[in-house]
């Protein structure tokens, strides 16, 4: 019986998360959704939803089988919306997340940089650049998210199968040397 | 609002039927699915089973050549995530399907099974 693991592919609004979960993904991206429960929360915080127990995620997420015993999945997370973040199933099993960046929109970053830093969950940053356009550099982009410097930021275009797997082997190199500091933990005193 | 809403009112109405499915439940008592749990069904050619929801039939026959995520399973059916979690908990408890968890929280990834991910993302 196979296990599976999951990246978070997480962004704002229109930022592109699908078109990288299809440019890497074996079958084209599906789609469901889930209605999430005041019960289902981590933490009991629904400040601001005025007396609403419940509300619904849409999610899209494509798979890539690796081998005959392991399954990933990529799961786009429409990221601006805290709701996402209440919710203990999103990190479960994640290896790691990407989080799409608009350089016209980096505000709609925040919320999941803030999770991802909270929850010690490795993550790279993959600044979309769309038409080909590169206004901004990794590092205008690194400080206006205020990312630790372990944290890699790269300039893709998602609609580029190996751009993709650059961002995707960015984070997976964070959360091996996150894996790595695991085994040594004399190495961070 | 700036942004698109989560649900617009034709998705608002698509709710009332699947928890019809359900009996009303939204969570299964006894079992916790992970959007990744995968789910397999078992081969039960001497192990006969009483009369199944056409979507309990269709999980069965979805998952019965290869371990299918739940959240595979909701995109097939096109039913919300937490309708299939109960009729998986329902299956579990019938014996008719295998499944197998997600690692959680607590058990962090090797640096083996990282390494495993990373050759594969480059083979694409």
């Amino acid at each position: 019986m196979p296990t599976a693991l999951k990246i978070l592919v997480a962004g704002g609004f229109g930022v592109g998360k699908t078109t990288m979960v299809g440019s890497v993904s074996e079958v084209p991206p599906l789609e469901t959704e889930e209605r999430i429960t005041e019960a289902s929360f981590g933490i009991d915080d629904l400040a601001g939803v005025e007396g609403k127990t419940s509300t619904t995620v849409a999610m899209d997420f494509g798979r890539i089988t690796i081998s005959p015993q392991l399954v990933l999945y990529l799961f786009g997370t429409p990221g601006q919306d805290r709701f996402w973040f209440m919710w203990d199933d999103l990190a479960l099993g994640a290896l790691g997340a990407v989080v799409l960046a608009d350089t016209r929109r980096l505000d709609a970053s925040f919320a999941s940089v803030d999770f991802f830093e909270e929850r010690q969950i490795p993550f790279a940053v993959g600044v979309n650049c769309f038409d080909g356009r590169r206004e901004s550099t990794s590092q205008d982009v690194r400080s206006a998210l205020a990312l630790d410097p372990s944290t890699p930021v790269i300039l893709c275009d998602v609609r580029d199968r190996n751009s993709s797997k650059t961002v995707l082997l960015a984070l997976l190199e964070a959360a091996r040397a996150q894996a790595f500091a695991r085994m040594s933990p004399m190495a961070g005193r | 609002m700036p942004e698109a809403p989560w649900f617009d009112e034709e998705g608002a109405g698509r709710h009332v039927r699947p928890y019809a499915i359900t009996g009303g439940r939204t969570r299964h008592s006894q079992h916790a699915f992970a959007l990744i749990t995968l789910v397999v069904t078992r081969s039960l050619d001497d192990v006969g089973h009483g009369p199944l929801e056409p979507e309990s039939a269709e999980i069965l026959e979805l998952c019965r050549d290869r371990a299918v995520a739940v959240a595979e399973i909701a995109a097939h059916l096109d039913l919300p995530v937490s309708v299939v979690k109960v009729l998986c908990g329902d299956l579990l408890n019938s014996s008719l399907i295998l499944v197998q968890s997600p690692p959680d929280e607590s058990e962090k990834p090797s640096v083996e099974l990282i390494e495993r991910v990373m050759d594969a993302i480059r083979q694409l």
